[in-house]
Protein backbone atom coordinates (compact mmCIF):
# COMPACT_ATOMS: atom_id res chain seq x y z
CA UNK A 1 0.00 0.00 0.00
CA UNK A 2 1.07 3.13 -0.57
CA UNK A 3 1.22 6.06 2.71
CA UNK A 4 0.02 9.23 1.21
CA UNK A 5 0.50 13.10 1.69
CA UNK A 6 1.91 13.77 5.63
CA UNK A 7 -0.90 16.04 7.81
CA UNK A 8 -1.09 16.02 11.40
CA UNK A 9 -3.96 14.03 13.19
CA UNK A 10 -4.32 17.13 15.49
CA UNK A 11 -5.75 18.95 11.94
CA UNK A 12 -8.07 15.84 11.99
CA UNK A 13 -9.41 16.88 15.38
CA UNK A 14 -9.35 20.30 14.64
CA UNK A 15 -11.44 19.65 11.33
CA UNK A 16 -13.78 16.97 12.71
CA UNK A 17 -14.82 18.94 15.92
CA UNK A 18 -16.08 21.57 14.07
CA UNK A 19 -18.29 19.43 12.14
CA UNK A 20 -19.43 17.69 15.10
CA UNK A 21 -20.38 21.05 16.91
CA UNK A 22 -22.21 22.61 13.91
CA UNK A 23 -24.12 19.51 14.37
CA UNK A 24 -24.32 18.89 18.10
CA UNK A 25 -24.84 22.33 19.54
CA UNK A 26 -24.08 20.60 23.09
CA UNK A 27 -20.65 20.31 21.77
CA UNK A 28 -17.94 22.43 23.48
CA UNK A 29 -14.17 23.27 23.33
CA UNK A 30 -12.82 23.72 26.87
CA UNK A 31 -9.34 25.06 25.99
CA UNK A 32 -6.14 25.89 28.67
CA UNK A 33 -4.50 28.17 26.37
CA UNK A 34 -3.05 26.10 24.07
CA UNK A 35 -5.61 26.25 21.50
CA UNK A 36 -4.00 27.23 18.53
CA UNK A 37 -1.80 24.43 18.69
CA UNK A 38 -3.93 21.99 19.11
CA UNK A 39 -6.17 23.39 16.01
CA UNK A 40 -9.16 24.75 17.88
CA UNK A 41 -9.11 27.88 16.14
CA UNK A 42 -11.68 26.84 13.49
CA UNK A 43 -14.11 26.16 16.07
CA UNK A 44 -13.46 28.87 18.42
CA UNK A 45 -13.76 31.38 15.02
CA UNK A 46 -17.02 29.53 13.64
CA UNK A 47 -18.89 28.39 17.23
CA UNK A 48 -17.98 31.51 19.68
CA UNK A 49 -21.18 30.67 21.71
CA UNK A 50 -19.62 26.78 21.89
CA UNK A 51 -16.34 27.46 22.80
CA UNK A 52 -14.83 28.14 26.35
CA UNK A 53 -10.85 28.97 27.13
CA UNK A 54 -10.38 28.32 30.88
CA UNK A 55 -6.73 29.76 30.70
CA UNK A 56 -3.71 27.88 31.75
CA UNK A 57 -5.69 26.29 34.68
CA UNK A 58 -5.71 22.97 33.48
CA UNK A 59 -7.09 21.56 36.62
CA UNK A 60 -10.15 23.38 36.64
CA UNK A 61 -10.18 22.95 33.49
CA UNK A 62 -11.18 18.87 33.84
CA UNK A 63 -13.57 19.99 36.96
CA UNK A 64 -15.44 22.48 34.47
CA UNK A 65 -16.17 20.37 31.70
CA UNK A 66 -16.94 17.39 34.23
CA UNK A 67 -19.75 20.41 35.94
CA UNK A 68 -21.01 20.70 32.29
CA UNK A 69 -21.53 16.99 31.82
CA UNK A 70 -23.50 17.08 34.27
CA UNK A 71 -26.00 19.26 32.91
CA UNK A 72 -26.06 17.69 29.54
CA UNK A 73 -22.73 19.21 27.18
CA UNK A 74 -20.21 17.32 25.36
CA UNK A 75 -17.16 19.21 26.81
CA UNK A 76 -14.00 18.23 24.62
CA UNK A 77 -11.43 19.63 27.21
CA UNK A 78 -8.28 20.06 24.50
CA UNK A 79 -4.79 20.28 25.44
CA UNK A 80 -1.35 18.52 25.39
CA UNK A 81 -1.28 14.80 26.57
CA UNK A 82 1.31 15.54 28.86
CA UNK A 83 -1.09 17.55 30.97
CA UNK A 84 -3.92 15.87 29.98
CA UNK A 85 -2.90 12.88 31.84
CA UNK A 86 -0.88 14.00 34.14
CA UNK A 87 -1.42 17.50 35.17
CA UNK A 88 -4.95 17.07 35.01
CA UNK A 89 -4.91 13.33 36.11
CA UNK A 90 -6.66 12.85 39.60
CA UNK A 91 -9.32 15.29 38.31
CA UNK A 92 -10.27 13.21 35.36
CA UNK A 93 -9.74 10.40 38.26
CA UNK A 94 -12.26 11.91 40.84
CA UNK A 95 -14.71 14.02 38.55
CA UNK A 96 -14.63 12.54 35.28
CA UNK A 97 -14.16 9.10 35.33
CA UNK A 98 -15.58 7.95 39.15
CA UNK A 99 -19.35 9.57 37.78
CA UNK A 100 -18.43 8.26 34.35
CA UNK A 101 -19.08 11.84 32.56
CA UNK A 102 -19.59 12.21 29.01
CA UNK A 103 -16.09 14.36 28.50
CA UNK A 104 -13.71 13.93 26.09
CA UNK A 105 -10.09 14.45 27.23
CA UNK A 106 -8.66 15.41 23.47
CA UNK A 107 -4.80 15.98 23.45
CA UNK A 108 -2.29 16.67 21.15
CA UNK A 109 1.37 16.72 21.27
CA UNK A 110 1.25 12.64 22.25
CA UNK A 111 4.61 10.85 21.87
CA UNK A 112 7.61 11.97 21.17
CA UNK A 113 5.63 14.53 18.73
CA UNK A 114 6.66 17.70 20.40
CA UNK A 115 9.87 16.82 19.43
CA UNK A 116 12.08 19.98 20.11
CA UNK A 117 9.92 21.10 23.12
CA UNK A 118 12.06 18.74 24.89
CA UNK A 119 11.32 15.82 27.33
CA UNK A 120 8.68 18.49 29.53
CA UNK A 121 6.35 18.26 26.52
CA UNK A 122 6.64 14.61 25.13
CA UNK A 123 3.93 12.82 26.35
CA UNK A 124 5.22 9.02 26.73
CA UNK A 125 3.53 7.87 30.17
CA UNK A 126 -0.32 9.49 29.05
CA UNK A 127 -1.89 6.29 27.53
CA UNK A 128 -0.79 3.96 30.57
CA UNK A 129 -1.48 6.57 33.31
CA UNK A 130 -5.17 6.46 31.70
CA UNK A 131 -5.73 3.44 30.86
CA UNK A 132 -5.60 2.36 34.24
CA UNK A 133 -8.07 4.55 35.19
CA UNK A 134 -11.25 2.70 34.99
CA UNK A 135 -14.66 3.73 32.97
CA UNK A 136 -11.68 5.60 30.44
CA UNK A 137 -11.45 4.55 26.68
CA UNK A 138 -8.12 5.50 25.32
CA UNK A 139 -7.67 5.75 21.64
CA UNK A 140 -4.71 7.24 19.43
CA UNK A 141 -5.49 7.56 15.75
CA UNK A 142 -3.22 6.20 13.16
CA UNK A 143 -3.59 9.37 10.47
CA UNK A 144 -5.55 12.30 9.58
CA UNK A 145 -9.00 10.86 8.27
CA UNK A 146 -8.94 7.86 11.22
CA UNK A 147 -8.61 10.54 13.61
CA UNK A 148 -11.65 12.27 12.08
CA UNK A 149 -13.62 9.36 12.40
CA UNK A 150 -12.53 8.17 15.73
CA UNK A 151 -12.97 11.79 16.78
CA UNK A 152 -16.67 11.28 15.89
CA UNK A 153 -16.89 8.07 17.73
CA UNK A 154 -15.84 9.05 20.70
CA UNK A 155 -18.63 11.75 20.31
CA UNK A 156 -21.68 9.14 19.53
CA UNK A 157 -20.30 7.18 22.53
CA UNK A 158 -21.62 7.72 25.96
CA UNK A 159 -18.92 8.22 28.61
CA UNK A 160 -15.37 9.51 28.74
CA UNK A 161 -12.53 9.23 25.94
CA UNK A 162 -8.68 10.74 26.27
CA UNK A 163 -7.86 10.69 22.77
CA UNK A 164 -4.32 11.32 21.49
CA UNK A 165 -2.83 13.08 18.45
CA UNK A 166 0.54 13.97 17.01
CA UNK A 167 1.86 17.12 16.98
CA UNK A 168 4.05 16.71 13.58
CA UNK A 169 2.45 15.29 10.28
CA UNK A 170 2.51 11.55 9.14
CA UNK A 171 1.48 10.08 6.00
CA UNK A 172 -2.23 9.22 5.53
CA UNK A 173 -2.96 5.80 5.66
CA UNK A 174 -6.27 5.87 5.29
CA UNK A 175 -8.95 7.08 2.81
CA UNK A 176 -12.46 8.91 4.05
CA UNK A 177 -14.35 5.78 3.57
CA UNK A 178 -12.61 3.41 6.05
CA UNK A 179 -14.91 2.70 8.96
CA UNK A 180 -13.03 2.93 12.60
CA UNK A 181 -14.57 1.22 15.42
CA UNK A 182 -13.99 2.53 19.45
CA UNK A 183 -12.10 -1.21 20.74
CA UNK A 184 -11.91 -2.97 17.28
CA UNK A 185 -8.53 -2.98 15.58
CA UNK A 186 -8.40 -2.04 12.36
CA UNK A 187 -6.53 -4.99 10.17
CA UNK A 188 -3.91 -3.42 7.24
CA UNK A 189 -2.58 -6.37 6.08
CA UNK A 190 -2.94 -10.37 6.71
CA UNK A 191 -0.13 -12.82 7.03
CA UNK A 192 0.61 -16.32 9.26
CA UNK A 193 4.67 -15.43 10.04
CA UNK A 194 4.25 -12.45 12.18
CA UNK A 195 1.89 -9.99 13.76
CA UNK A 196 2.84 -6.03 13.91
CA UNK A 197 0.30 -4.54 16.57
CA UNK A 198 0.78 -0.78 16.10
CA UNK A 199 -0.84 2.20 17.07
CA UNK A 200 -0.99 6.03 16.76
CA UNK A 201 2.37 7.53 14.50
CA UNK A 202 3.70 4.19 14.53
CA UNK A 203 1.06 2.49 12.16
CA UNK A 204 2.90 3.84 9.01
CA UNK A 205 6.12 2.47 10.27
CA UNK A 206 4.35 -1.12 10.52
CA UNK A 207 3.50 -1.12 7.29
CA UNK A 208 6.66 -0.17 5.81
CA UNK A 209 7.66 -3.16 7.94
CA UNK A 210 5.32 -5.45 6.42
CA UNK A 211 6.33 -4.28 3.01
CA UNK A 212 9.87 -5.10 3.46
CA UNK A 213 9.59 -8.20 5.47
CA UNK A 214 7.19 -9.31 2.57
CA UNK A 215 10.40 -8.63 0.09
CA UNK A 216 12.09 -11.04 2.55
CA UNK A 217 9.45 -13.70 1.99
CA UNK A 218 7.48 -12.87 5.66
CA UNK A 219 3.74 -12.41 5.58
CA UNK A 220 2.49 -10.09 8.53
CA UNK A 221 -0.68 -9.34 10.01
CA UNK A 222 -0.47 -5.65 10.12
CA UNK A 223 -3.14 -4.33 12.82
CA UNK A 224 -3.92 -0.80 13.63
CA UNK A 225 -4.57 -1.13 17.45
CA UNK A 226 -5.93 2.38 17.92
CA UNK A 227 -7.64 1.67 21.04
CA UNK A 228 -5.47 0.19 23.98
CA UNK A 229 -8.52 0.16 26.20
CA UNK A 230 -10.71 -1.69 25.96
CA UNK A 231 -8.29 -3.36 24.12
CA UNK A 232 -9.71 -6.01 20.93
CA UNK A 233 -8.59 -8.52 22.95
CA UNK A 234 -10.59 -10.95 20.26
CA UNK A 235 -7.81 -9.51 17.41
CA UNK A 236 -5.28 -10.09 20.05
CA UNK A 237 -5.98 -13.57 20.81
CA UNK A 238 -6.56 -14.26 17.05
CA UNK A 239 -2.97 -13.09 16.62
CA UNK A 240 -1.57 -15.37 19.56
CA UNK A 241 -3.58 -18.71 18.26
CA UNK A 242 -2.66 -18.14 14.43
CA UNK A 243 0.47 -16.67 14.75
CA UNK A 244 1.60 -16.78 18.03
CA UNK A 245 4.63 -14.54 16.90
CA UNK A 246 3.73 -10.89 17.66
CA UNK A 247 6.00 -7.81 17.79
CA UNK A 248 4.10 -4.26 19.22
CA UNK A 249 5.17 -0.63 18.50
CA UNK A 250 4.39 2.38 19.67
CA UNK A 251 5.34 5.89 20.50
CA UNK A 252 4.82 5.49 24.52
CA UNK A 253 6.49 3.69 27.18
CA UNK A 254 7.00 0.37 26.28
CA UNK A 255 5.94 -0.07 29.86
CA UNK A 256 1.75 0.15 30.66
CA UNK A 257 1.21 0.66 26.68
CA UNK A 258 -0.01 -0.65 23.73
CA UNK A 259 2.92 -3.54 24.20
CA UNK A 260 2.11 -4.21 27.74
CA UNK A 261 -1.74 -4.75 27.16
CA UNK A 262 -1.22 -6.83 24.35
CA UNK A 263 2.14 -9.03 26.43
CA UNK A 264 -0.85 -9.66 29.05
CA UNK A 265 -3.09 -11.37 26.55
CA UNK A 266 -0.68 -13.46 25.39
CA UNK A 267 0.93 -14.22 29.05
CA UNK A 268 -3.00 -15.32 30.20
CA UNK A 269 -3.02 -17.84 27.39
CA UNK A 270 0.51 -19.40 28.06
CA UNK A 271 1.66 -19.36 24.84
CA UNK A 272 2.57 -16.63 21.73
CA UNK A 273 6.04 -14.52 21.67
CA UNK A 274 5.64 -10.44 22.02
CA UNK A 275 8.30 -8.09 21.22
CA UNK A 276 7.94 -4.73 22.43
CA UNK A 277 9.00 -1.80 20.36
CA UNK A 278 8.36 1.68 22.08
CA UNK A 279 10.24 4.46 23.93
CA UNK A 280 12.95 2.45 26.37
CA UNK A 281 11.71 3.91 29.75
CA UNK A 282 13.68 6.73 29.31
CA UNK A 283 13.13 10.75 28.74
CA UNK A 284 13.60 12.59 25.51
CA UNK A 285 15.49 15.66 24.59
CA UNK A 286 14.92 18.23 22.09
CA UNK A 287 15.50 16.51 18.77
CA UNK A 288 13.80 15.86 15.66
CA UNK A 289 10.79 13.48 16.00
CA UNK A 290 12.44 11.20 13.75
CA UNK A 291 16.00 10.96 15.38
CA UNK A 292 14.18 10.51 18.65
CA UNK A 293 12.11 7.39 17.17
CA UNK A 294 15.59 6.26 16.17
CA UNK A 295 16.86 6.61 19.85
CA UNK A 296 14.46 4.51 20.84
CA UNK A 297 14.80 1.84 18.02
CA UNK A 298 11.29 3.14 16.76
CA UNK A 299 12.18 2.35 13.17
CA UNK A 300 10.86 0.10 10.07
CA UNK A 301 14.11 -1.43 10.63
CA UNK A 302 14.37 -2.62 13.92
CA UNK A 303 10.34 -3.58 13.42
CA UNK A 304 11.74 -5.89 10.81
CA UNK A 305 14.75 -6.80 12.69
CA UNK A 306 12.43 -8.33 15.12
CA UNK A 307 9.77 -10.24 13.27
CA UNK A 308 12.24 -11.98 11.44
CA UNK A 309 14.38 -12.98 14.94
CA UNK A 310 10.77 -14.23 16.17
CA UNK A 311 11.26 -16.60 12.72
CA UNK A 312 14.38 -17.48 13.87
CA UNK A 313 16.18 -15.86 10.99
CA UNK B 1 -40.05 23.95 45.00
CA UNK B 2 -38.70 26.18 47.59
CA UNK B 3 -40.01 26.07 51.04
CA UNK B 4 -40.40 29.07 52.70
CA UNK B 5 -39.80 27.97 56.69
CA UNK B 6 -39.14 31.11 59.10
CA UNK B 7 -36.08 31.32 61.11
CA UNK B 8 -37.26 29.69 63.82
CA UNK B 9 -38.19 26.40 61.72
CA UNK B 10 -35.07 26.93 60.05
CA UNK B 11 -33.13 26.80 63.23
CA UNK B 12 -35.29 23.47 64.31
CA UNK B 13 -34.56 21.95 60.98
CA UNK B 14 -31.03 22.03 61.60
CA UNK B 15 -31.03 20.99 64.87
CA UNK B 16 -32.50 17.77 63.22
CA UNK B 17 -30.10 17.53 60.69
CA UNK B 18 -27.17 17.81 63.13
CA UNK B 19 -28.63 14.99 65.28
CA UNK B 20 -29.17 12.93 61.95
CA UNK B 21 -25.71 13.17 61.13
CA UNK B 22 -24.23 12.74 64.15
CA UNK B 23 -26.64 9.69 64.56
CA UNK B 24 -25.11 8.42 60.99
CA UNK B 25 -21.75 8.89 61.94
CA UNK B 26 -22.36 6.84 65.40
CA UNK B 27 -23.96 4.16 64.00
CA UNK B 28 -21.33 3.82 61.32
CA UNK B 29 -18.32 4.61 63.69
CA UNK B 30 -16.98 6.40 61.02
CA UNK B 31 -17.23 9.77 59.40
CA UNK B 32 -16.66 13.44 60.08
CA UNK B 33 -18.73 15.03 62.75
CA UNK B 34 -16.73 18.23 63.41
CA UNK B 35 -16.83 19.84 59.50
CA UNK B 36 -20.30 18.36 59.28
CA UNK B 37 -22.08 20.47 62.40
CA UNK B 38 -19.91 23.31 61.46
CA UNK B 39 -21.90 23.23 57.58
CA UNK B 40 -25.25 22.74 58.86
CA UNK B 41 -26.26 25.64 58.73
CA UNK B 42 -25.69 26.65 55.30
CA UNK B 43 -27.31 23.04 54.24
CA UNK B 44 -30.11 23.77 56.35
CA UNK B 45 -30.57 27.30 54.54
CA UNK B 46 -30.04 26.22 50.94
CA UNK B 47 -32.59 23.04 50.95
CA UNK B 48 -34.91 24.63 53.31
CA UNK B 49 -34.62 28.28 51.85
CA UNK B 50 -32.48 28.95 48.99
CA UNK B 51 -33.01 26.06 46.75
CA UNK B 52 -35.47 25.52 43.90
CA UNK B 53 -35.79 21.13 44.19
CA UNK B 54 -37.64 18.63 43.38
CA UNK B 55 -36.89 15.14 45.12
CA UNK B 56 -38.73 13.23 43.46
CA UNK B 57 -37.32 14.45 40.29
CA UNK B 58 -33.47 14.54 41.76
CA UNK B 59 -32.55 14.89 37.68
CA UNK B 60 -34.81 17.80 37.10
CA UNK B 61 -33.09 20.07 34.85
CA UNK B 62 -33.59 23.30 35.59
CA UNK B 63 -33.07 22.61 39.20
CA UNK B 64 -30.33 24.48 41.69
CA UNK B 65 -27.19 22.50 42.01
CA UNK B 66 -25.29 22.00 45.28
CA UNK B 67 -22.01 21.04 45.56
CA UNK B 68 -20.33 19.77 48.44
CA UNK B 69 -16.82 20.47 47.74
CA UNK B 70 -15.19 19.36 50.91
CA UNK B 71 -17.01 15.84 50.45
CA UNK B 72 -16.42 14.51 53.41
CA UNK B 73 -18.83 16.57 55.41
CA UNK B 74 -21.88 14.66 53.39
CA UNK B 75 -23.23 13.58 56.24
CA UNK B 76 -25.08 16.29 56.96
CA UNK B 77 -25.70 16.76 52.93
CA UNK B 78 -27.10 13.20 53.61
CA UNK B 79 -29.24 14.18 56.41
CA UNK B 80 -30.64 16.93 54.22
CA UNK B 81 -31.48 14.42 51.36
CA UNK B 82 -33.44 11.94 53.82
CA UNK B 83 -35.26 14.51 55.28
CA UNK B 84 -36.32 16.27 52.23
CA UNK B 85 -37.71 12.52 50.63
CA UNK B 86 -34.55 11.94 48.14
CA UNK B 87 -34.48 8.71 50.11
CA UNK B 88 -36.09 6.79 52.90
CA UNK B 89 -35.02 7.73 56.71
CA UNK B 90 -33.39 4.23 57.20
CA UNK B 91 -31.31 4.63 54.51
CA UNK B 92 -28.92 7.08 56.68
CA UNK B 93 -27.90 4.11 58.70
CA UNK B 94 -26.03 2.47 55.89
CA UNK B 95 -23.25 5.61 55.82
CA UNK B 96 -20.20 4.16 54.92
CA UNK B 97 -21.60 0.55 54.98
CA UNK B 98 -21.13 -2.09 51.99
CA UNK B 99 -23.57 -1.12 48.61
CA UNK B 100 -24.81 2.11 50.33
CA UNK B 101 -26.00 4.59 48.42
CA UNK B 102 -23.91 6.82 51.31
CA UNK B 103 -20.51 6.47 50.38
CA UNK B 104 -17.75 7.51 52.52
CA UNK B 105 -17.51 10.69 50.23
CA UNK B 106 -20.60 11.28 48.33
CA UNK B 107 -20.96 9.30 44.43
CA UNK B 108 -23.71 10.95 42.22
CA UNK B 109 -23.78 7.29 40.65
CA UNK B 110 -24.81 6.00 44.24
CA UNK B 111 -26.92 8.28 45.54
CA UNK B 112 -30.05 10.54 44.64
CA UNK B 113 -29.89 14.22 44.69
CA UNK B 114 -26.08 14.33 44.69
CA UNK B 115 -25.31 16.51 41.97
CA UNK B 116 -21.30 15.76 41.38
CA UNK B 117 -19.34 12.94 42.99
CA UNK B 118 -16.49 14.73 45.35
CA UNK B 119 -14.61 13.95 47.99
CA UNK B 120 -10.88 14.95 47.04
CA UNK B 121 -10.78 18.33 48.26
CA UNK B 122 -10.34 21.58 45.96
CA UNK B 123 -12.43 20.03 43.01
CA UNK B 124 -15.80 20.11 43.39
CA UNK B 125 -16.01 24.64 42.90
CA UNK B 126 -14.89 23.66 39.83
CA UNK B 127 -17.78 21.78 38.74
CA UNK B 128 -19.81 23.79 40.38
CA UNK B 129 -18.54 26.51 37.54
CA UNK B 130 -19.29 24.37 35.16
CA UNK B 131 -22.77 23.88 36.49
CA UNK B 132 -23.35 27.11 36.61
CA UNK B 133 -21.63 28.17 33.40
CA UNK B 134 -23.77 25.57 31.63
CA UNK B 135 -26.80 27.66 33.00
CA UNK B 136 -25.54 30.30 31.53
CA UNK B 137 -24.94 28.84 28.27
CA UNK B 138 -28.56 27.82 28.22
CA UNK B 139 -29.96 30.55 29.18
CA UNK B 140 -31.55 28.67 32.17
CA UNK B 141 -32.10 30.64 35.67
CA UNK B 142 -30.92 28.14 38.10
CA UNK B 143 -28.07 28.87 40.77
CA UNK B 144 -25.28 26.38 42.27
CA UNK B 145 -24.34 26.93 45.57
CA UNK B 146 -21.15 25.02 46.55
CA UNK B 147 -19.60 24.58 50.22
CA UNK B 148 -16.15 24.69 50.59
CA UNK B 149 -13.45 24.70 53.41
CA UNK B 150 -11.35 26.69 54.98
CA UNK B 151 -8.67 24.36 54.69
CA UNK B 152 -9.51 23.30 51.39
CA UNK B 153 -8.68 26.98 49.98
CA UNK B 154 -5.30 25.71 50.23
CA UNK B 155 -5.83 23.37 47.27
CA UNK B 156 -4.45 25.68 44.01
CA UNK B 157 -7.51 24.72 41.83
CA UNK B 158 -9.90 26.61 43.87
CA UNK B 159 -8.49 30.01 42.88
CA UNK B 160 -8.46 28.22 39.08
CA UNK B 161 -12.25 27.87 39.38
CA UNK B 162 -12.77 31.40 40.95
CA UNK B 163 -10.82 32.52 37.26
CA UNK B 164 -13.15 30.88 35.49
CA UNK B 165 -16.14 31.98 37.96
CA UNK B 166 -15.27 35.91 37.09
CA UNK B 167 -14.47 35.44 33.65
CA UNK B 168 -18.03 33.78 32.67
CA UNK B 169 -19.65 36.09 34.92
CA UNK B 170 -21.38 33.66 36.74
CA UNK B 171 -23.89 35.58 39.61
CA UNK B 172 -25.74 32.48 39.73
CA UNK B 173 -22.88 30.65 42.00
CA UNK B 174 -22.63 30.88 45.72
CA UNK B 175 -19.65 29.94 47.27
CA UNK B 176 -19.84 29.41 50.80
CA UNK B 177 -16.41 29.31 52.91
CA UNK B 178 -16.92 27.00 56.28
CA UNK B 179 -14.55 29.15 58.28
CA UNK B 180 -14.17 26.90 61.09
CA UNK B 181 -10.32 27.95 61.36
CA UNK B 182 -9.41 23.92 61.81
CA UNK B 183 -7.83 21.62 59.69
CA UNK B 184 -6.73 18.07 60.11
CA UNK B 185 -4.03 18.43 61.25
CA UNK B 186 -4.56 21.82 63.24
CA UNK B 187 -5.70 25.44 62.95
CA UNK B 188 -5.33 27.27 59.74
CA UNK B 189 -3.48 29.93 61.01
CA UNK B 190 -0.74 27.13 62.00
CA UNK B 191 -0.79 24.53 58.92
CA UNK B 192 -1.66 27.37 55.81
CA UNK B 193 -2.24 31.22 57.05
CA UNK B 194 -5.62 31.89 55.50
CA UNK B 195 -4.38 35.10 55.58
CA UNK B 196 -8.26 36.67 54.72
CA UNK B 197 -10.34 34.19 52.47
CA UNK B 198 -12.74 37.33 52.35
CA UNK B 199 -10.20 39.48 50.50
CA UNK B 200 -8.89 37.07 48.73
CA UNK B 201 -12.41 35.62 47.15
CA UNK B 202 -12.88 39.64 46.68
CA UNK B 203 -9.25 39.98 44.69
CA UNK B 204 -10.57 36.96 42.34
CA UNK B 205 -13.55 39.27 41.18
CA UNK B 206 -16.52 37.89 43.44
CA UNK B 207 -18.78 39.47 45.59
CA UNK B 208 -18.19 38.80 49.00
CA UNK B 209 -20.19 38.94 52.31
CA UNK B 210 -19.04 37.60 55.52
CA UNK B 211 -21.22 36.68 58.07
CA UNK B 212 -21.55 34.33 61.61
CA UNK B 213 -22.33 31.09 59.62
CA UNK B 214 -23.34 29.16 62.39
CA UNK B 215 -26.25 32.15 62.74
CA UNK B 216 -29.31 30.53 60.81
CA UNK B 217 -31.18 34.57 60.23
CA UNK B 218 -27.20 35.60 59.33
CA UNK B 219 -27.22 32.87 56.79
CA UNK B 220 -30.76 33.57 55.30
CA UNK B 221 -30.03 37.46 54.95
CA UNK B 222 -26.32 36.50 53.21
CA UNK B 223 -28.48 33.56 50.44
CA UNK B 224 -30.86 36.02 49.98
CA UNK B 225 -28.31 39.12 48.99
CA UNK B 226 -26.67 36.81 47.10
CA UNK B 227 -29.18 35.56 44.99
CA UNK B 228 -30.64 39.13 44.66
CA UNK B 229 -27.57 40.52 43.23
CA UNK B 230 -27.26 39.82 39.54
CA UNK B 231 -24.44 41.91 38.42
CA UNK B 232 -22.39 39.04 36.61
CA UNK B 233 -20.06 38.59 40.01
CA UNK B 234 -19.94 35.30 40.95
CA UNK B 235 -21.40 35.17 45.08
CA UNK B 236 -18.93 34.41 47.83
CA UNK B 237 -20.28 33.96 52.27
CA UNK B 238 -17.36 33.76 54.21
CA UNK B 239 -18.91 32.30 57.66
CA UNK B 240 -17.20 32.32 60.58
CA UNK B 241 -18.16 29.19 61.84
CA UNK B 242 -17.23 26.26 64.65
CA UNK B 243 -15.78 23.46 63.66
CA UNK B 244 -18.26 20.86 65.87
CA UNK B 245 -21.14 23.57 66.75
CA UNK B 246 -23.65 22.49 69.26
CA UNK B 247 -22.25 19.46 70.95
CA UNK B 248 -20.04 21.13 73.35
CA UNK B 249 -17.31 18.65 73.50
CA UNK B 250 -16.84 18.48 70.11
CA UNK B 251 -16.86 22.58 69.44
CA UNK B 252 -13.27 23.83 68.30
CA UNK B 253 -11.70 20.26 68.88
CA UNK B 254 -9.17 19.65 65.77
CA UNK B 255 -9.34 16.18 66.43
CA UNK B 256 -13.10 15.61 66.15
CA UNK B 257 -12.23 16.10 62.51
CA UNK B 258 -12.86 11.95 61.84
CA UNK B 259 -13.98 10.74 64.57
CA UNK B 260 -17.29 8.92 65.25
CA UNK B 261 -18.32 9.58 69.39
CA UNK B 262 -18.56 6.46 71.34
CA UNK B 263 -22.22 5.90 73.15
CA UNK B 264 -21.71 7.97 76.55
CA UNK B 265 -20.83 10.70 73.88
CA UNK B 266 -23.56 10.08 71.60
CA UNK B 267 -25.82 9.98 74.52
CA UNK B 268 -24.24 13.12 75.46
CA UNK B 269 -24.53 15.06 71.99
CA UNK B 270 -28.33 14.38 71.22
CA UNK B 271 -28.81 15.66 74.77
CA UNK B 272 -27.24 18.83 73.87
CA UNK B 273 -28.69 19.04 70.86
CA UNK B 274 -32.12 18.55 72.23
CA UNK B 275 -32.15 21.21 74.63
CA UNK B 276 -31.03 23.62 71.97
CA UNK B 277 -34.56 23.11 70.02
CA UNK B 278 -36.43 26.38 69.61
CA UNK B 279 -40.38 26.63 70.78
CA UNK B 280 -42.25 28.26 67.55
Amino acid sequence: MTLGKKVATRDGFGDEIVALGKENRNILVVDADIGKSCKTGAFRKELPEQYLNVGIAEQNCAGVAAGLATCGKIPFVVTYAAFGSMRMCEMIRQEIAYPRLNVKIACSHGGVTPANDGASHQAIEDMGILATIPNMTVIMPADYQSARKLVRAAAEYEGPVYLRFTRDAIPEIYNENTVFEIGKAHQLSDGRDVAIIANGDTVRLAVQAAEELAVKGVRARVLDMHTIKPLDVEAVTACVNDIGKIVTVEDHNIINGLGSAVACVAAEMGKGTVRRIGIQDQFGQSAPYERLLEMNGVTVENIVARALELQGK
Amino acid sequence: MKESLSIVELKNKCIDLKKNAISMIYKAQSGHPGGSLSVAEFVTACYWHAMNVDPQNPRWEDRDRFVLSKGHVCPAQYAALAMKGYFPMEVLDTLRKEGSPLQGHPSMTKCPGIDISTGSLGQGMACAVGMALAAKLDSKTYNVFCAVGDGECNEGEIWEACGTAYKYKLDNLVVFVDWNNLQLDGTCEEIMPPISLAKKFEAFGFEVQECNGNDMAEVVEALDKALASKNGLPKCIVGKTVKGKGVSFMENQCGWHGVAPNDEQYKQAMEELDSQYVKC
